[in-house]
């Protein structure tokens, strides 16, 4: 997003306004969940809206998973309130909502067939029985496992037995499907196949997903919403584009892809841009409207994604609506698609640089001095965590464990 | 390989002795035995002792299903609601157990007999009239096989219950089954393995044990074990004794072969 919305003051909090005319599926009210003394969940708020793919985004521990099996019913909130179609659920048990899970471990019924698997939920809501054997026919004919009925979950694949458990749970037609993690078991190529394939399920089928995951990767490929969670609150809520180009806190822009961020101090605001000064009196211009907080003096986090910097030996230095540094290329490593420096700025901070392999002649190499340039636009800034905090997701590139 | 020199040693041996004893002629005066490829002498037992046969088979069978349902809530709440407690309430159920087999039926007698505080508690509350007893019959026996072969029952349900997943159950839940339904058509289908093991582990020692009927159940309906005791020890018969463990052991034997036909063979070795 790079022209978007007003300054995001509770960041945290603020879902984007409700696009029109689309009705809530499912309420989160202040919702908390404590466990054993520990806060899973801290005072949750979101709504989910109908036909939506919403990813909620979290290491293990963030209380993503928690949330999802608040509404499935697996869990009861310690304090707030849950709603499915507008209605309080909060201590419904499990098989009076009209929603429906893909466990993470898929949890197919190993003594019945693929056929009475997905028929389960079918013969408890006393289907008949010609429209059991219709339904289940087409819904198999979707996940594209036909000829699969007689088959026993022990004989299916990984792939195939996530299919039977996508299938179980949408042939029941529910308002909303949660999906705890459903792709962790599978591996890397079989994975971004089925991201593909849920996708398109999931438009074809026109049913709202909740989709819990700890892979960045995948929330962004599927998600038309996702929210990221950190210790129980939502640290940014957004299309993967918003959250992504403009990530509102240093969580956010480390967990979601990969982020240069160098800390820094407001030094002047002029108009509708602000200088920050970061080290050695190197100054960064970013968006006023991008800041946290635009007083004069305030600590800062300026970021920016490594893509979306241009790395040249030599060339314009803080010119016109972009910002540059100079540094020296600490490692150059071809990729294939591209190269990724790590070019060392000359106050001992890192910066990762991505550039794509389109064929220019000179790629500079290590230990060569050079200029590291990109648009104002594409400068976001966070407000530092504060120090001595513990994190989970710090760390650069994707946190795919 | 050490290990098949012990199986042969202490199972292939003592079988082939046993075997080929059940094919001899023996004088019961001398002691001496044989062989005279005495083939008609299993039918002859078998028809000789039918009924000790068929009071072996009711009682062993009806021990077993007493056991099945009083300890199919006990496995299912130490499984199910045993917390991190589980392997204490294990403990508990096999306690009474490391008596010795002969000392726990002697206080069974105790108890049940005519002056014992059951039946004396019975008679002062006029629930039974002063002639009623229990020692000596059926229900005394099959009682004592319950008790005493309990834990062949528990512990394979134990099992069988502990290893479903909850995360199936949890399925079952959000499918819209009730908790009527889930156990009825999830805890119960994944449970019958167990159900068989605990059958056959409890059915087979139940049928062949002659220390209940005989402490328990006095002279009355006579089991087969009784008969193959009283064949080797009492009238020094190798012969007929050993032919009568043979049917024993193939009426065991066709029991086993049913359940692995049904459940795959492999099901026998995870309950053992």
């Amino acid at each position: 997003m790079t022209g978007g919305t007003e300054t995001v003051d509770e960041a945290s909090q603020t879902p984007e306004a409700p696009p029109p005319s689309r009705a809530v599926v499912a309420r989160f009210d202040h919702v908390s969940m404590v466990f054993e003394g520990n806060t899973a969940v801290d005072d949750l708020s979101l709504d989910i809206y109908e036909g939506e793919f919403f990813s909620l985004l979290g290491p293990s521990g963030c209380g993503k998973t928690t949330s999802l099996r608040m509404l499935g019913g697996f869990e009861e909130p310690t304090r707030g309130r849950v709603y499915l179609a507008g209605k309080d659920v909060t201590f419904q048990a499990p098989y009076t909502r009209d929603v429906n899970t893909v466990f993470q471990s898929y949890a197919l019924f190993p003594h019945l067939d693929v056929f009475e698997n997905v028929a389960f939920g079918l013969r408890r809501s006393r289907t008949a029985k010609a429209e059991v054997k219709r339904r289940v026919g087409e819904i198999l004919e979707i996940v594209d496992l036909p000829n699969f009925e007689r088959r026993r979950p022990n004989q299916l694949s990984g792939g195939q037995q996530q299919r039977v458990a996508l299938a179980r749970a949408l042939v029941n037609e529910p308002s909303l499907l949660l999906l705890d993690e459903p792709m962790s078991a599978l591996d890397a190529k079989l994975r971004r196949q089925m991201q593909v394939e849920l996708k398109r399920i999931q438009t074809r089928v026109g049913i709202t997903f909740l989709y819990v995951t700890h892979d960045q990767e995948e929330a962004m490929t599927m998600s038309d919403r996702l929210a990221v969670m950190r210790h129980g609150r939502i640290e940014g809520i957004g299309s993967p584009q918003e959250i992504y180009d403009s990530p509102t806190t240093e969580f956010v822009a480390t967990f979601l892809g990969a982020s240069n961020l160098l800390s820094g101090d407001v030094t002047g605001v002029d108009g509708s841009v602000a200088t920050v000064t970061v080290a050695n009196g190197q100054t960064l211009r970013v968006r006023v409207r991008r800041l946290p907080e635009s007083r004069v003096g305030a600590p800062v986090k300026v970021g920016v994604r490594p893509e979306k910097i241009s790395i040249g030996l030599s060339g314009p230095t803080l010119g016109g609506d972009h910002n540059s540094l100079r540094g020296r290329v600490k490692v150059s490593t071809f990729t294939g698609v591209g190269n990724q420096y790590i070019v060392e700025m000359p106050w001992g901070t890192d910066v990762t640089v991505y550039a794509q392999n389109i064929g220019e002649a000179t790629a500079p190499r290590s230990g060569e001095e050079v200029v590291l340039t990109w648009p104002i636009e594409h400068t976001f800034a966070v407000r530092p965590m504060a120090p001595g905090t513990t994190e989970d997701g710090t760390n650069m590139g994707d946190s795919d464990e | 390989m050490p290990a098949v020199v012990w199986l042969v040693l202490l199972f292939v041996v003592p079988l082939v002795i046993m075997l080929s004893l059940s094919l001899k002629t023996c004088n019961p005066a001398s002691g001496a035995c044989t062989m005279t490829w005495n083939w008609g002498e299993l039918p002859r037992q078998v028809n000789l002792y039918r009924t000790e046969f068929f009071t072996s088979l009711e009682y062993g069978a009806a021990a077993t299903i007493v056991d099945l349902v009083l300890s199919f809530p006990i496995a299912y709440w130490i499984a199910f609601y045993g917390g991190r407690k589980k392997n204490f309430f294990l403990m508990m159920l096999l306690v009474p157990f490391f008596v010795s087999f002969v000392i726990r039926t002697l206080v069974w007698e105790f108890i049940l007999s005519p002056s014992g505080f059951f039946l004396t508690f019975l008679r002062h509350a006029h629930l039974v009239n002063a002639n009623f007893h229990v020692l000596g019959t059926g229900s005394a026996v099959i009682a004592g096989l319950a008790y005493n072969y309990l834990p062949f029952t528990a512990l394979p349900l134990y099992v069988a219950l502990e290893r479903i997943d909850r995360r199936v159950l949890e399925a079952a839940y959000d499918l819209y089954a009730s908790r009527r339904q889930a156990f009825m058509r999830v805890i119960l289908p994944l449970s019958i393995p167990g159900i068989f093991a605990a059958f056959l582990l409890t059915f087979i020692p139940a049928f062949g044990d002659y220390v209940n009927q005989q402490i328990l159940g006095g002279t009355s309906s006579t089991m087969i074990g009784t008969v193959i005791q009283n064949t080797f020890l009492v009238t020094g018969d190798y012969a007929a004794g050993s032919a009568l463990s043979v049917v024993v052991l193939v009426i065991s034997l066709v029991g086993i072969w049913l359940y692995s036909r049904v459940l795959g063979s492999r099901s026998i070795e995870e309950y053992l």
